[in-house]
This record gives C-alpha cells, structure tokens and sequence, in this order.
C-alpha cells in the first residue's frame, strides 16, 4: 500500500506532507470534543506514518535521494528538503515508535466516559506528540540550517512540557532544567550557523560543505553546533538534566523522550562530522567524540546499577546507550572499507535502541501501574501480574545487552568488527564492558520480577492490549537482528550529498 | 566620526548586560534587561536594520520583560545554589576564552563579505513586495517563517499543559495582583487606541516599509495586555472557539496557501503570478492575528482554574 | 573603528557575559536573562554579518535580519515557556511549604 502511495504522490509531496501532516492533528484538538480529538489524532499518525513508510519505499527503488526546494526557490536563497537512505531509515523508525506511542496512550476503547477519566491523556499530551513528529521529521529533512534552529526549538518546546505533564514539583524541576539546558544547546547551535553564514554567505549543508575547509572560523562555528548538540543529547558530562527528566514524565512520554526525542541532536551531529566537515578535521575529532562516548557508557551503566527506582534504572540506560553512538565516529569517518560497516553498526544501534527503550519505558509504566509504585526492591512476582509487559522488558533489554538474537547484538558486532579491524582497541573494550554492564542492571529487574513474592501482590487491572503495544516493540528491535551483517546499501542511497540531478 | 556615537552605545549595553546578570533585586535585573532591549534596539539602527530594530524594542525587550517582570515577583521562591569562587574563574577564565574567540572570527570574517542581497533583490520584483526582509519572512524563506507561527502555537501549548485540561476553559490569573489605578486607566484609555493603530499599520506598511507581521502583532497584543491590566477588558476565557480559530488561523492558513501551491503554482509555498501580492496579503492578516493573540497569552500564562 | 567591528566586538562581549552568567547564575531567573543576553549577543553578531553583506541597494542583507526577527520570536517563546515553568515551581514550593505559617512580610 504504501509503495502505491509513494509512487503516486510526487516526491515533493512526500517530503512536506512528512513535515506538514502531522500538524493537522492540532484543530481537533484546539475545538473538538476530546474523544473524538483523540481519535482523529491517531488517525493523523496513521497517515504520517504511511507517507513515512512511502518515502522510504521511494527512495529505496529510485535508489537516489529524493529532494525539493520550497516555494521552488533554490539555495542559497530558499530552503530545500532532501530525504537521503539515512534520513528516510529515521524518519521511519520514528514514525513507528510515535504511532506505537499513540496506540499506548489511547483510552481504552468502550473505558467509561468520565469527564476526566483515570489513565486518560490530556489533550496537551496528543498536541504535544504531533507536534514532536513534525518537529523530528524537520530535522531529519531540512538542508537550511536556520530551518534545522527552527525544527530543534520546536522539538524543544515540545518535548519539554511532557515532562511535567502530572505536574509534581520534582517533575517541574526537571523540566526547566532541560529546557535551560535545550536552550543552551539551541543558542551555541545558532552561533555556529550565524558564523557560517558570515564565511560563506550561505546556510545551505550543502553548499557549505562544497565551500568549506579547515578555517579557524569554521572550526570554532561546528565546535560551538557540536558543543549544543552535545548538550542536548545529553552526553558525557552534559548529561545531568536527563535522568530526571525522562524518568519523571508519563511512561508514554518517557517512551517518545528517551527512543527518539534524543536522536535528533545526535543525527544532526552525524551531519555534521560526517557532510559538513572536511574530511582531515573529523578524523582529528572523531576521538574526542568517542571518549566521551565511552565515558558515557561506563559512568551511565555503573549509575543504573545503584538506581533505586526502576524508571530511573532505564532512563540512566539511555544515558548510557547514547555513548556508543559516539563510539562510532572515528570508525565511519575514516576511508576504510571497515567504515561502512561501523557506520551500519552504529544506525542499527541506534534504531535497536529507540524500539527497547520505548518498549521497556512502556512495560515499567504498566508495572508501576499495576503495582501502584516502581520501587526495584518492591518489583518481585511482577511478573505474574502483567507478563506480557514482563516478556516486553527482557526482550528490549535483552537488545541493550547485545545477546544474540536482537538487534543491539547484531549492531554490536558490527562495531566490534570494524574496531578491531581498524585497530581500535579500546573502543572494543568499551563495547564489551558496556553490554556486561547493561546485563546487570537488566537482569537485576528481571530476576526479580520473576521471583515469588513474599507476600500476596494487591495488583491493579492493567489494559492487556497496552502490554501488547510493548511487546510488538520490543519485538522490533528483536528483530532486526536478522539483518544481514554487511554493509547496508540503503543507509547509503544518496551520499555523498548533492543536490545535482535531483529537483528539475 | 560614528565611533562617538558608538562607542557609548556599546558601553551602555555593557554596563546593562553586567547589571542583568549581577546579583540583587530581582526587579533590578529584569529592568536592567529591559533596558538591553532597548539599547540592542538603537543598535539595530545603526546597523541599518530598522525591521529587526522594532522587533527587538517590541519583543526582545518590551514583552519578554513583561514575562520577566512577573517571574520577578516569584523570585523569593526559587532555590539558591552557591558556587565557590574556583568556580567563578573557571567561568570567568571560559567567558573571555569565548570573547577572545569570537572577537577573533568577527575580525576576520572575509572581505568582500558573502552576501544574497544580489539574489533578494534581483528576485523581490516577482513579488511585488517594497520590503526586502518582509519577502525573506513571507516568500523565500516561507517554510521557517511558517514553522515560526507553528512555534508560538506549541509554546503556548507548553505553558497551558502546566494546568489540567478541565481549567483550560477558564481564564489567566490577573498579571497585576493590585487594582487598577486611575492613572493607569486613563493611560490605557489614551494609549490603547493609538496602539491599535499603530499595530495595524505597522503590519499594513511592513510590505514595503519597515514593519512585518512580527512587529505589529507585538504591538497588537502589547495593547491587549494594556487594556486588561487597566481592566478595560477581562482576561479571555481560553475555551473560546473565536480565541482557538484565531490562534489556528496564522500557520493553518499560511498551511493552505503552502498546499495550494501545488495545484495553483509549481511547488508547495509558491504564489501563483498575478496574484501574488493579495495572497501575501492575506497570509500576513492571518498570522499578524495568530502572533498578536499568541504572544499575548504567552505573556498572560497558563489558566489559573477561575471559571468563566 | 567603523560601527560593524564596533558592534561585532560588542557582540562577542555579550555572549561572553551571557554565558558567564548561564554558569554561574544563582537561581533559574538569573540563568533565563543570561541565555536573553547570550541570544542578544548572537543575534547582534548575525546584525553585523548583515551589515557587512549591504550592497544592492540594501543597507544590509536582508536575509539575515529575516532570520534575526524570527529568532528574537522565538527566544521571547522559549523566556515565556521558562517563565510559566518557573511559576508554577514557586506555587507548587509554597504549597509545600504551606503547613508551616507564612513567613512574616507576605502578602
């Protein structure tokens, strides 16, 4: 269905319908009843994702990136959009993890229609996740750099308001804190940009990239655009703001915070290394990346270990598993053959990451929920009470642990390969320490959960299909470690990057 | 001889920027802010940017001062962290790394300098537009100008999100604890109708002029705010549908236009010839409406649970 | 000097002091006016690439003055957003306070 989709609509279509439809969902939600809104906006989810799923079917049998100017003004003067195989594999990854999301926070179909019914999502929570996706779509899209300013501060405002959706003051805390920290970010992003355009004249990536060389100028500009990125992935040490933050929010937003909000800054930072920088420069800092990464890693995993609370054990993960997609810059951005693999390595992490993360955010709702608290000590003989979330939680851990047969496997070997290929000794230790890490603090919870209880469990009912929603997740990123181990060709449709040939 | 007028300028600026970021009153910092503001604004002319002059006296510093001002009177509430005085050099030590730096590129940016105002202005007759940063906003950069209403729109969202949904019916906390003065009523009374006017002409002439949509939406919803602190007006009942359409109106009509483009035009956001400039201006009536009312709930905050 | 290496050397000054301020701010209100300063800082170096881009009968390149009043838009958002957050924390921290007696001087 999709592919008839893709080629039925023009390839313009495809890339702004991925950046405009899912702002539809905001009328309904602004006027209609809210039912009803809830409704219409998982159906605007539906539809952004299929044109997801069209665009990447499209770029994948054109073999060649698809593009458009808007208003048909050409860069440098106007802005264009351009879905390479990178950007359509995020999109895509994306759109599922949003669209599940959705499904998770739906009311229960037939749920007794109180005016503020228990376990209901506030219309703030549905504006909020649309606006997330287009924001998210913006980003993996724009060429401009001044429309990406403007993606990143809309992603901003939008995810930090779902942290405190609940409204308690340890979660108001932890939301100003991100966002003084975002704004930091988007500030020293913006400098970067501002000094571009003042060398070059241009905000084009690809343009720049086409006119740029290793200028103090222009080494000082991607410094301060890495440095805000850095903040806003919260990597090593500009990490503190997110344990709070992702832990604290709604489990289904902790789910789009932690799989995918966090993504954005890191792609933009591929981008930036990898299209925009001079080829000597990269390699120069690639390392710089990569120690951080690893320091990430090792500090993340040690403080999930020593975390009380289970929502905190797995947002202190994702601090953790953001590192090892820094581990892979200076594999993918040296000339080898092995650099194709590490680069697959690193997107196959990267989505494994997204799809466990959100599946096991989901499942340690469900537990907190049926439990009525998410204290680890208390978590024993969970596991009879919401099995299914249970399974859901082993199976996205069992992805972050890299053990065969899921996805963090698969992109873990990939990595290991191209380091000690590449002679990267280091980087292979790290990524061993890591997974053994991560199998700690995984199966802290799961033995426990599995356990007996002490005592009888006074369990609240749970909605069955929301454990559901997890699983299928969790089953993603079990499943993508059936991908061959090779190179993947679609992840490099359309690279190096051009706009030649591709907009009449 | 303009480094006499410059100079001051800059050490104005200086001597307020310090003043904001200094210890103190909190009352004191946000007015030192205020002031910011209001001196950028002087720069931006010299600068020979009068659109951007306005809008930095407009947004930068009048109406986020106004927002500062009420965070101000919560300031005895916020939580003090101490740092010690190693700390401070190291910052102090990064600041002049950053100056040093910076100071550095702007020296020795390239000359000639790159620039598009070739490109602007062999392109702005297509538009029939007199305002060459109104085409940048309106026609080649549509798209960011376009995600900047749809911005606002999620701002707002964020602020109200921090109340539960069933109050999103009822109205704003008043900005101002204290009655309304007589004095301040009789301004309101004077300046509101001026404002208005101001507003909407500065929105009018921003297609050829300087002015915009940005500028005279700010000075639309500035008026606004005026005449409910006065109690002119009740502060609105966020439930309003008028309220909701005209906050939607702004980026959903600029949305339409966008995709009519398609089947009008040659590409999303491109005006059909001949009717290019009653196109634009009917985007700019919509979003000037959009920007004047989200700016001012922005400013009036989350609903406070009063029913309407 | 001429008024854009004037007002560039201002513009690298107050980022500098705009991020001094963000690391050593003592409460949240004191970090959200240094980002404003840091922003304004900013925004006035992208005034100065402007200025220095002026030719075509343009007093300065327009195309970043668009996108300095888009920006200023948007920083008044995000001050806004911080602000409603801000709030909120002082209310919820005096209901939490709130068994004890108001300290003396409160209205």
């Amino acid at each position: 269905m999709s592919g008839i989709l893709g080629s039925a609509l023009a390839g313009d279509m495809l890339l702004v319908g991925a950046v405009i439809l899912p702002l539809f969902a905001l009328p309904p939600l602004l006027l209609a009843p809210p039912r009803l809104a809830e409704r219409l906006s998982v159906l605007v989810l539906l539809a952004s994702l299929l044109v997801a799923l069209a665009l990447a079917a499209r770029v994948g049998a054109d073999g060649a990136a698809l593009a458009t100017f808007i208003g048909g003004w050409r860069p440098p003067l106007g802005v264009g959009l351009r879905a390479d195989g990178f950007s359509a594999f995020m999109l895509v990854m994306t759109a599922v993890v949003l669209f599940a999301t959705g499904l998770f926070a739906m009311t229960t179909p037939g749920a007794a229609p109180g005016r503020v019914a228990r376990g209901r999502m506030p219309p703030a929570f549905w504006m909020l996740l649309a606006s997330v996706f287009s924001a998210l779509n913006l980003v993996f899209l724009a060429e401009d750099l001044f429309t990406l300013y403007v993606a990143l501060e809309l992603l901003t405002f939008a995810a930090v308001p779902l942290v405190c959706l609940d409204g308690k003051l340890a979660q108001v805390e932890a939301a100003l804190r991100y966002l003084l920290f975002a704004l930091f970010g988007s500030v020293l992003y913006l400098l970067g940009a501002v000094i571009i355009y003042g060398l070059y004249g241009t905000l084009d990536i690809i343009l720049v990239a086409r006119a740029a060389s290793a200028s103090p100028g222009f080494v000082l500009a991607l410094a301060a655009m890495s440095v805000g990125m850095m903040a806003k992935a919260a990597l090593f040490p500009l990490h503190l703001w997110l344990p709070p933050a992702h832990s604290g929010a709604p489990p289904a937003a902790s789910a789009m915070l932690s799989a995918v909000v966090i993504k954005a800054p890191i792609f933009l930072l591929v981008r930036f290394w990898l299209d925009l920088a001079p080829t000597g420069l990269a390699v120069a800092v690639a390392p710089v990346l990569a120690g951080l990464g690893a320091a990430a890693i090792l500090v993340g995993s040690l403080v999930a270990l020593a975390q009380p609370r289970l929502k905190l054990l797995i947002a202190y993960s994702t601090a953790a598993q953001i590192g090892y997609l820094f581990l892979m810059f200076p594999l993918a951005v040296v000339a080898s053959p092995w650099s194709a693999l590490a680069w697959t390595g690193g997107a196959l992490h990267l989505a494994s990451h997204a799809f466990s993360k959100a599946a096991m955010f989901m499942a340690a709702g469900l537990m907190a929920e049926a439990l009525g608290h998410d204290r680890i000590s208390g978590l024993s003989g969970v596991g009879r009470a919401v099995p299914v979330a249970l399974v859901a939680f082993g199976l996205g851990g069992l992805s972050l642990m890299g053990l065969p047969p899921a996805g963090g496997f698969i992109a873990k070997v990939m990595l290991l390969s191209a380091a000690i290929h590449l002679d990267a000794w280091w980087i292979a230790a790290v990524i061993l320490a890591g997974g053994l890490l991560a199998g700690g603090y995984v199966l802290k919870v799961v033995g426990l959960a599995l356990q007996r209880p002490a005592e009888p469990l006074a369990v609240r009912p749970v909605a069955r299909w929301r454990e559901w929603v997890a699983l299928a997740l969790a089953l993603v990123a079990v499943g993508f470690g059936f991908v061959p181990l090779e190179p993947s060709s679609f992840l490099f449709i359309g690279r190096p990057a051009s706009w030649a040939g591709l907009v009449p | 001889m303009s480094l006499l007028l410059d100079a001051p300028l800059a050490l104005v600026a200086i001597a307020v920027a310090i003043r904001a970021v200094a210890g103190g009153d909190a009352f004191a910092r946000v007015a030192a802010f205020m002031a910011y503001g209001l001196v950028l604004g002087f720069i931006w002319v010299r600068l020979a940017a009068p659109d951007v002059a306005l809008t930095e006296i407009a947004v930068g510093g009048g109406i986020t001062g106004l927002v500062l001002l009420q965070a101000a009177g919560d300031a005895r509430f916020s939580r003090e962290r101490g740092v010690g005085l190693l700390y401070h050099v190291c910052a102090a030590i990064l600041a002049l790394g950053v100056f040093a730096a910076l100071a550095a590129v702007v020296l020795l940016l390239p000359e000639p300098a790159p620039s598009l105002a070739p490109q602007v202005a062999t392109n702005l007759p297509a538009t029939d537009l007199g305002n060459p940063v109104t085409g940048v906003l309106i026609v080649f950069r549509a798209l960011d100008t376009l995600l900047e209403t749809v911005v606002l729109l999620v701002a707002l969202i964020g602020v109200w999100s921090l109340s539960p949904d069933p109050l999103w019916r009822g109205r704003p906390a008043p900005l101002w604890p204290a009655p309304p003065s007589g004095a301040l009523d009789f301004l309101a009374r004077v300046v509101v109708p001026v404002g208005v006017l101001v507003g909407i002409y500065l929105f009018w002439a921003g297609a050829d002029v300087p002015g915009g949509a940005f500028q005279g939406g700010a000075v639309l919803a500035a008026m606004a705010l005026l005449a409910i602190m006065a109690g002119l007006m009740p502060a609105p009942a966020l439930g309003g549908r008028r309220l909701r359409l005209a906050l939607l109106a702004g980026p959903f009509a600029f949305l339409g236009v966008g995709i009519a483009g398609w089947f009008v035009a040659d590409a999303f956001l491109d005006y059909p010839d001949g009717i290019t400039k009653p196109l634009i201006i009917a985007v700019e009536v919509a979003i000037t409406a959009s920007i004047a009312v989200a700016l001012a709930l922005l400013v009036l905050g989350p609903p406070a649970g009063r029913k309407a | 000097m001429s008024t854009p290496t004037v007002m560039g050397l201002l513009g690298a000054a107050l980022s500098a002091i705009g991020i001094y301020g963000l690391m050593v701010g003592r409460d949240a209100l004191a970090r959200l006016l240094a980002f404003n300063l840091l922003g304004g800082g900013v925004f006035l170096v992208f005034g100065v690439v402007a200025r220095r881009g002026a030719g075509a009968g343009f007093g300065a390149d327009p195309v970043p003055q668009a996108l300095v009043i888009t920006g200023i838009v948007v920083a008044f958002s995000a001050t806004a957003l911080a602000v409603a957050l801000l709030r909120r924390l002082a209310e919820l921290r005096e209901k939490a306070r709130a068994p004890r007696p108001a300290p003396e001087g409160e209205a």
